[in-house]
């Protein structure tokens, strides 16, 4: 199974990828717990995730993951200040209400920040909106109407925020359907994945 | 398919060994009355003790032979398929000292005096209720239970356990639980407590010897009490402001619904309760304070413990809240313990731990099924 989620999940990858063996995980937003699962057998992670809907709290319980039942947009209050190597938020950022809050909530309780998000600047979604509608696609599944993300952004908003919050981006990874992008992320890239960490 | 545990029998244990208790007195010699469902394994790892709250007891589940209708008061939990499986687990329920259902407690035989104990019986605490629940597991050669499981006090028993006895418990299930009450729930207790105490019938605690019983305090103790282990929206829901005759009579006889269902309650609890034993389970409330051996920090209290925990909270439940509960999890956190934390939404208030819910239930169910996997 954990190959099959990352293949349905490549962010995972890249994610996993920056993480060292027996670190210290907070997934923010761990959905079924898939994620820690993934890095609890492979890197021999310690972790919890935060989640809010009922049913993936007894699906992450079911998996034998930590998690602890919280709003993330109420901030990591239970969580201690640098009590994790790192805190992940993968493919959430878009759908907090107080970005800005949670961003530096991440660096206060992590060591290290990892985050992915769709790129709302990559060149299909330009295309859509060039063709006068909102864009829809496998990472923005959602009609405007119903959609569930309140804070969608590009690569280069995204830095531009970290360097406004005295945030040190570590490191940059960014994909597409057929793979790593190097060239024009914020054009190519569909997902980026950031690692990141408060500015000493 | 879930069950019942079907028919149970009470059993009984009697201690030697006098046990001090946190007060300074000793107890020379007790008995407790326990209940087990399901099968002990070869190698007695499969063991879950269920702790009781104020008005438990060993009844968790199943009925008895000679009295059908008394089903255990946690039998929608426990039984064959349900989520504390007793196809899996070998499940204890007791009654703790103090109580009135069997166990050594102020209406038994003090046999320095020969009369019932009733003022004279100790002062009792969650510590001294975990130290005679251990040499109950002592007994039934239990080294180390699977799970504790308890609810509100019951919670917080099951918390002391993993700090007094680490190595003894691999996981811990705290549902509607507190690190300590709150100021505010020791000033219900004191009301309750009083309607007792000022009731002329308690005659400090030695009522035994009057041939009377203070049905009157203990009636408005449980009135009160039961008015707060409900919501305010459970009970606008269930009463309203409904009247029994459907008209206002300008007397204090019972007119709304909420009052002939409350005195109903009372009198049917103060026709078995025993007066001093609802005095000294609410004072157990009042002192479980682990913090208070270290400095009011929590997170020090709990740095002894080894077991995992499940911690469950009720969003409609006021005095066991879930910012409680989040306290309990953030000293677990701080400790790097396994902890899960589940908030159910629910509309019964405290109450809710016993009732069934979908959520709650999963939950329960899922996190009991690792436990059993591991147990194998």
């Amino acid at each position: 199974m954990n190959t099959s989620i990352i293949e349905s999940r490549p962010d995972f990858a890249a994610i996993a990828a920056w993480i060292p063996q027996g670190s210290s995980v907070l997934d923010l937003g761990c959905g079924d717990g898939s994620l820690l699962r993934y890095l609890r057998e492979t890197r021999e992670v310690r972790g919890y995730g935060v989640e809010i809907n009922d049913k993936k709290i007894a699906t992450c319980i079911a998996n034998g993951v930590n998690v602890i039942q919280n709003d993330l947009d109420a901030g990591l209050a239970d969580f201690e200040s640098d009590s994790f190597d790192f805190v992940i938020l993968s493919q959430t950022l878009q759908a907090t209400r107080h970005t800005e809050a949670l961003m530096n909530e991440i660096v206060r309780v992590g060591r290290e920040g990892i985050i992915s998000f769709p790129n709302f600047g990559y060149w299909k979604n330009r295309l859509q909106i060039i063709n006068g509608h909102m864009p829809v696609s496998k990472q923005l599944p959602y009609q405007w109407y119903d959609t569930p993300n309140v804070h969608l952004c590009t690569l280069n908003d995204f830095e531009l925020l970290c360097d406004h919050l005295g945030i040190r981006i570590l490191g940059r990874h960014v994909m597409n359907e057929s793979g790593d992008v190097n060239l024009l992320p914020n054009l190519r890239g569909s997902v980026a994945v950031y690692r990141f960490k408060r500015e000493a | 398919m879930s069950g019942s545990v079907g028919i149970v029998s009470a059993q009984r244990a009697t201690f030697e060994e006098p046990l001090s208790f946190s007060c300074g007195k000793v107890l020379p010699r007790y008995e407790l009355v326990y209940e087990t469902y399901g099968t002990l394994n070869a190698d007695k790892s499969n063991a879950i003790l269920i702790c009781h709250a104020l008005s438990g007891h060993h009844h968790v589940a199943g009925r008895y032979a000679d009295d059908e209708k008394n089903t255990g008061w946690w039998d929608n939990m426990i039984g064959p398929g349900k989520p504390v499986d007793t196809n899996r687990f070998f499940v204890i329920g007791l009654n703790n000292l103090g109580g009135c259902h069997g166990s050594t407690g102020p209406a038994s035989i003090d046999p320095a005096t020969g009369k019932q104990y009733g003022s004279n019986f100790p002062m009792v605490t969650v510590e001294d209720w975990v130290h005679a629940q251990a040499r109950l597991a002592d007994r039934l050669g239990i080294k180390q239970f699977a799970a504790i499981i308890g609810g509100s006090l019951g919670g917080m028993q099951a918390m002391q356990w993993s700090i007094t006895y680490p190595e003894r418990v691999r996981n811990v299930l705290a549902i509607a639980t507190a690190p300590h009450l709150t100021t505010e729930n020791i000033a219900f207790n004191d009301v309750a407590r009083n309607a007792i105490l000022t009731d002329p019938d308690f005659h400090g605690g030695d009522f035994y010897q009057f041939g009377v019983v203070p049905t009157r305090g203990l009636r408005l103790a449980r009135m009160l009490g039961h008015i707060t282990y409900l919501s305010d929206d459970a009970m606008a829901g269930k009463f309203g402001r409904g009247l029994r005759s459907g008209e206002y009579k300008y007397g204090y006889d019972i007119e709304f619904e909420v009052e002939s269902y409350l005195r109903y309650q009372g009198d049917k609890f103060a026709a078995y309760f025993d007066a001093n034993t609802y005095l000294l389970m609410t004072k157990a409330l009042d002192y479980f304070d682990p913090a208070r051996h270290t400095e009011h920090n929590l997170a020090r209290a709990f740095a002894p413990v080894q077991a995992n925990y499940l911690v469950v909270s009720f969003s409609s439940d006021w005095r066991f809240s879930p910012d409680r509960s989040r306290e309990i999890v953030k000293a677990l956190l701080h400790n790097k313990r396994d902890v899960s934390y589940a908030e159910i939404t629910s509309q019964h208030g405290h109450d809710s731990f016993l009732m069934q819910d979908e959520q709650y239930f999963a939950v329960m169910r899922n996190y009991l099924e690792r436990v059993a996997e591991e147990t194998r």
